[in-house]
């Protein structure tokens, strides 16, 4: 058998879905914070993850396999600032029908905190909206208060 | 859609020009009474008399009435009401708002909240835009134009919001040139320094003015808060280097102006008072006649 058939075989015989979502590329420490953001904590569809996976780009990887699950580009765009190099493949029987690469949005809502302490944001019920002025470093000015919260102080809510 | 005065970057420059013509009209005729029958509500959430005797006087002058109050210690504030409710109660009954309040960006949020008309009257160090439109009719008044004007911005630039609303302003018009005079604790920050960058207009920093004062044409000063420095040496190192008084005023240009949003410490020595290079108090004046100015236009008066 070949080499890469049969990586794919072994692949497959681990965490094989039928049609949805494979999320790649996570980084590990960012696991959690991607099931959140997406509502994977919430969906009764079938998940399956593994974490602590050897790369080579990231040092330790996590991976999200969504059974039955299509995003939305602006839905799995949020997740562009806490793991930028994430890749998606879109499973149809059993084969990888498309790839897509996250993106940073224009404007991210709801899931960045402001880091100014002195934005009503963060004394109201407020969801907080950001539209990205740079995106390498990111930068993001709150509607708001209009401070600009660097990629650095990014702090998920 | 309803107008609302939240921060300066929300009006185009045919709007701030707009605003300069209204001021101008309202400063002849400043008794006008087109707020006539109509609620204003002056919600200020922190104290600010000047601001607020201000626009009160302003709409005094349009004929309206007001509600409100002058600190939040009145308010519901006191008994935990949140933002989003006292403006969702207070737009059902006045025809517009005014509204002064510690947190930034709180001004934004309440006119996502409210059916009236916002002005904001302030929103902690973030934006007082309509500060600044009574800035830019005075320069207008005192130099003729907006344009090819030399201003020199001196204090905390970094903290001092309305020099940055000023810069952003300033900014859509022709060739002006900043010089920006601060010590390098309360420099201006850089993203306002990219913004004139982006567009190509020239700024220089220095942190002192006394040699170079020759070349303005505004100086707009403000003051350098002792308890913006971490370290008092510092503070007592520069104090001094901002003290504008009427003997440096002496080989400037006969247009120049000296602009301050009040309230002084000791950044203008009292003897400029007298020179006809000082325009704080009259500028403080042009506040009533903009204040008109801005009312009316976001309620689509005139």
């Amino acid at each position: 058998m070949e080499k890469n058939d049969m990586k794919k075989k072994l692949k497959l015989k681990v965490s094989a879905i039928k049609d949805g979502t494979v999320i790649d590329h996570i980084p590990a420490k960012s696991l959690f914070e991607v099931i959140t953001i997406l509502g994977l904590d919430t969906i009764e569809n079938q998940i399956t993850f593994g974490t602590n996976l050897e790369s080579g780009k990231l040092g330790a990887k996590a991976i999200i396999k969504v059974s039955d699950k299509f995003f939305e580009n602006d839905e799995i765009n949020k997740i562009a600032l806490i793991a930028p190099h994430a890749k998606l493949n879109i499973i149809r029987d059993y084969e990888v029908a498309e790839k897509k690469i996250v993106e940073i949005p224009q404007k991210i809502t709801g899931i960045v905190k402001c880091f100014n302490p002195k934005c009503i944001t963060n004394h109201e019920k407020i969801t907080s909206c950001f539209s990205v002025i740079n995106t390498s470093p990111v930068a993001l000015k709150c509607r708001y208060c209009e401070k600009i919260t660097a990629e650095d102080e990014i702090k998920m809510l | 859609m309803k107008k609302d005065l939240i921060s300066i970057t929300d009006f185009s420059k045919e709007e701030y020009l707009r605003i300069m013509e209204l001021a101008a009209d309202f400063e002849k005729n400043p008794n006008q009474e087109l707020l006539k029958g109509k609620v204003v509500a002056s919600l200020f959430f922190e104290p600010s008399t000047r601001t607020r005797l201000s626009f009160e006087t302003a709409i005094n002058r349009l004929g309206g009435r007001i509600v409100g109050f002058a600190d939040p210690d009145s308010s519901s504030a006191t008994k935990g009401e949140t933002l989003h409710d006292t403006i969702r109660m207070v737009s059902n009954y006045a025809d517009i708002i005014v509204m002064r309040h510690p947190l930034e960006g709180a001004a934004r949020y309440a006119a996502e909240v409210s059916s009236v008309p916002i002005i904001n009257a302030g929103d902690g160090a973030n934006q007082h835009p309509t500060q600044t439109l009574l800035d830019m009719y005075s320069i207008l008044k005192t130099q003729g134009t907006l344009d090819d004007l030399n201003l020199f911005m001196v204090g905390d630039l970094k903290f001092g919001r309305t020099v940055h609303s000023l810069l952003q302003a300033m900014s859509v018009f022709e060739n002006p040139i900043f010089n920006f005079i601060a010590p390098e604790s309360l420099q201006m920050p850089r993203g306002f320094k990219h913004h004139l960058e982006e567009r190509g207009i020239r700024y220089f920093e220095h942190e002192e003015f006394t040699d170079i004062i020759s070349e303005a044409d505004i100086i707009y000063m403000t003051r350098v808060q002792k308890e913006r420095f971490s370290d008092p040496i510092e503070y007592e190192k520069v104090k001094d280097v901002y003290i504008l008084n009427k003997a440096m005023l002496e080989n400037t240009k006969p247009n120049v102006r000296v602009l301050h949003p009040l309230p002084r410490v000791n950044e203008i020595a009292t003897d400029v008072d007298s020179s006809e290079k000082a325009y704080y108090f009259e500028q403080a004046l042009n506040g009533v006649f903009t204040r008109e100015a801005i009312i009316s236009h976001v309620m689509n008066l005139k």
